[in-house]
């Protein structure tokens, strides 16, 4: 079920090999969705979701994709996906659809998917590409909770909605960081955790 | 078989469009009926909180609704209802009703209760800085003063014009009146903070740093409701005649 090698192919990309961190894939939507942590989970489980089912689809499909036109089926896998995704959430969970609007239609252009399409599925068979989909996206989800955590406790002093800073601290003079819930404060934020991360593993440091 | 040859390929690109076309069809024909209800209630909210009622989670909202709003209407410019069907206004699509001219608009009008006092919501559709507005403001029966105003925005930015959803900005509009001396109809303007308005219209404060998103609910309100000028007129006269109180209602 889980060789060792399906292990690594799982738990990498949660931290040695993240695709924000360190292949610094999906960094547009880690920008846009993260100022708050609601939008960023759902974000997160949708790119799982959708991750995990088009790599198992194109890992099946494989020995019939003709090579020139590969990209294009690729693209198909994931747009009807992603569409199906959309009209689930507008069934099923209208609040969010409307935060995320057009960011669920941008997950086509993640390049986490088509990069781990191009990369892995293509060439591995259908289990160890579900579970390369799964950890991939199991990977961005947790930057972007990352990030949504401190943009949302900073910005606006709520998590998941409920405020958690007192109001005896706006009282004595606190102000919530109007700059958090900007865009150039993800990059910001997305900058300090790849410090931190490289910090911690000394072997993804670039020797100068 | 060769998976490079045209035939191949073009063969297969046609079947796995038309699988996938299928698929996405069958998915959207099942899950409509779920997401029409989604939206008609998220309009519903809208409109419940101009009229200052909290909103109930989605399974009593339509109840609600159905309780608060007694009538939808369509009137014309002269200020004539000239439709009562059920759900007349409530099926307006303003998006589209807004592309036509003045002229041909319908203009929708909901009639509410709220706590035995009747009032009138009137829908609002504009554009702010990065894409659409729209609301909803609710007018007292003495067809002079704002009650409440509810408004959403498809894509403004967060902190800044997308802060016209609070309630805070909302709660600005309340008790403006469109007739501030009295005859002629002067739209609720939205001015930077501290300034007043240049034609003696009533003036609520923008936003700051939202200067273009404060604008266009500005206009939005200009034109949507200008064009119910003789409709407020009448809801003046229906109050003034029957009590004979004409002196107090100049205020």
């Amino acid at each position: 079920m889980l060789s060792k090698q399906n292990k690594e192919v799982l738990f990498n990309p949660l931290s040695k090999d993240n695709p924000v961190l360190v292949q610094i894939l999906g960094i547009c939507s880690t920008l846009a969705v993260t100022v708050s942590l609601e939008p960023a989970i759902v974000m997160g489980l949708s790119v799982i979701a959708v991750l995990a089912l088009s790599n198992v689809i194109i890992s099946l499909i494989r020995t019939t994709i003709p090579a020139t036109i590969r990209i294009i089926v690729q693209l198909v896998v994931v747009a009807a996906l992603v569409i199906m995704v959309q009209q689930f959430l507008v069934a099923y969970s209208y609040d969010v659809s409307k935060q995320l609007s057009v960011f669920i239609g941008l997950i086509i252009t993640n390049c986490i998917l088509m990069g781990r399409l191009e990369a892995f599925a293509l060439s591995n068979r259908p289990w160890p590409a579900f579970l390369d989909g799964i950890g991939n996206g199991l990977g961005y989800m947790a930057i972007l909770v990352i990030v949504a955590f401190f943009r949302e406790l900073l910005g606006s002093g709520t998590l998941l909605g409920m405020q958690v800073i007192p109001t005896w601290c706006y009282e004595h003079g606190y102000e919530n960081n109007g700059l958090m819930i900007l865009p150039p404060m993800a990059l910001i934020t997305v900058a300090c955790i790849i410090w931190v991360h490289r910090a911690r593993n000394t072997e993804l440091q670039e020797n100068n | 078989m060769n998976k490079n040859s045209n035939i191949y390929q073009i063969v297969y690109a046609a079947v796995m469009v038309v699988l996938v076309g299928a698929v996405l069809a069958f998915i959207y024909m099942a899950l409509k009926p779920q997401q029409d209800e989604n939206i008609a209630n998220d309009k519903r909210r809208q409109i419940l909180s101009a009229l200052h009622v909290a909103s109930p989670d989605d399974a009593s909202i339509k109840a609600t609704f159905e309780q608060c709003i007694v009538q939808d209407m369509l009137i014309d410019t002269l200020g004539n209802v000239v439709d009562t069907t059920l759900n007349v206004a409530f099926d307006v699509e303003m998006k589209k009703n807004m592309k036509e001219a003045r002229e041909s608009r319908v203009l929708p009008v909901f009639k509410a209760l709220k706590d035995g006092e009747t009032k009138y919501v009137i829908p609002v559709y504009g554009a702010g800085l990065w894409g659409p507005i729209w609301g909803y403001v609710a007018v007292n029966a003495d067809g002079k003063t704002i009650y409440g105003a509810n408004f959403s925005h498809e894509s403004e930015t967060p902190g800044l014009g997308a802060r016209i959803t609070e309630p805070e900005f909302q709660a600005r509009f309340d008790g403006k009146t469109f007739y501030p001396e009295g005859e002629d109809f002067h739209s609720v303007e939205v001015v930077k903070v501290g300034q007043k308005s240049l034609t003696g219209a009533d003036a609520v404060d923008a936003i700051s740093g939202a200067t273009i998103t404060s604008r266009g609910v500005g206009s939005m309100i200009a034109e949507c409701i200008t064009p119910y000028d003789a409709f407020l007129k009448k809801l003046q006269q229906l109050v003034a005649t029957p009590l004979d109180e004409g002196e107090n209602n100049e205020e």
